[in-house]
């Protein structure tokens, strides 16, 4: 079994809020991060699939089929939005890093060429990441 | 659904690689510069990684002001800028990074109740990196 990892980076602006918390509830659980006009982050992902090497190609992926998949699925949808506003999943689910790596795998698992998705890994910032690995 | 989430810190110490329990030419070859008698500091970078079930309320493992709070007060605050040889810890132990790591993850397994650690990781250098997961397998 090899395991491939490949990187991308988007932009894009959210802010946490939950309509069943009052405001003051939003406030303290969120901080900062409750500002209701955004505010954004250079975020990078990073996808792990795992298979075995096809002994025609040397390949555990076709990365040309992966970059478009990730292009389309994460980047198309994301780079340069308003998550909370522009992301459907983040109409009612709260754009935390966890939902952010939880909904980047629901959107790639099923689409994904061969190779098996392990891990999905969004840094936030450089002192911030969450892996999902699609445990229940 | 279950996610794991990793937060990055840094402190700066000072550290004595020596054990009592040897001869000095002995530390000298096992130790090298590191046994230097006036000792020694690095930029520490640590990363702790807490999972659990994301709350579907906050979306969190854990409100990360709770991990950093608990962090900086019973890590950092104690650790950066000191001299490790000088801490309680550290006493009757080498400090070395493995060991470090080893009561980092102890220090945090005890007090950190928001979520469940999985392990620590420590760069001493950009070079080199240990992990500690006490008796677990560390997820990869």
């Amino acid at each position: 079994m090899v395991y491939l990892t490949r990187k991308a980076e988007f932009a894009a602006s959210h802010y946490y809020h939950n309509p069943e918390f009052t405001a003051e509830e939003n406030r303290r659980v969120f901080g900062k991060c409750n500002n209701p006009n955004g505010h954004g982050h250079n975020y990078t992902l990073e996808v792990t699939v795992k298979g075995e090497v096809d002994p025609r190609s040397g390949f555990v992926v076709d990365l040309r089929q992966l970059k478009e998949v990730l292009n389309r699925e994460v980047l198309d949808a994301m780079d340069h939005r308003f998550l909370n506003k522009e992301v459907p999943e983040f109409y009612t689910r709260i754009p935390t890093t966890e939902n952010l790596a939880i909904t980047i795998w629901q959107r790639l698992v099923s689409k994904l060429p061969k190779a098996k998705l392990h891990r999905v890994r969004v840094y936030e910032t450089p002192d911030l990441f969450v892996d999902f690995y699609g445990e229940a | 659904m279950k996610a794991y989430l990793t937060r990055r810190y840094m402190f700066s110490a000072s550290h004595r690689l020596h054990s009592g329990a040897m001869p000095d030419e002995e530390n000298a070859v096992i130790y090298g510069k590191c046994n230097n008698p006036y000792g020694h500091g690095h930029n520490y970078a640590i990363e702790v990684t807490v999972s659990g079930p994301v709350d579907e309320s906050t979306g969190m493992v854990c409100n990360l002001a709770d991990l950093d709070g608990f962090v900086r007060h019973a890590v950092l605050d104690r650790f950066d800028r000191q001299n490790l040889n000088m801490l309680a810890e550290f006493a009757a132990m080498v400090p070395t990074t493995e060991a470090l790591s080893a009561v980092i993850y102890d220090i945090l397994q005890r007090g950190f109740s928001h979520a469940h650690l999985e392990k620590v990781r420590i760069e001493e250098t950009m070079m080199n990196s240990f992990e500690y997961a006490g008796g677990a397998e560390m997820r990869r």
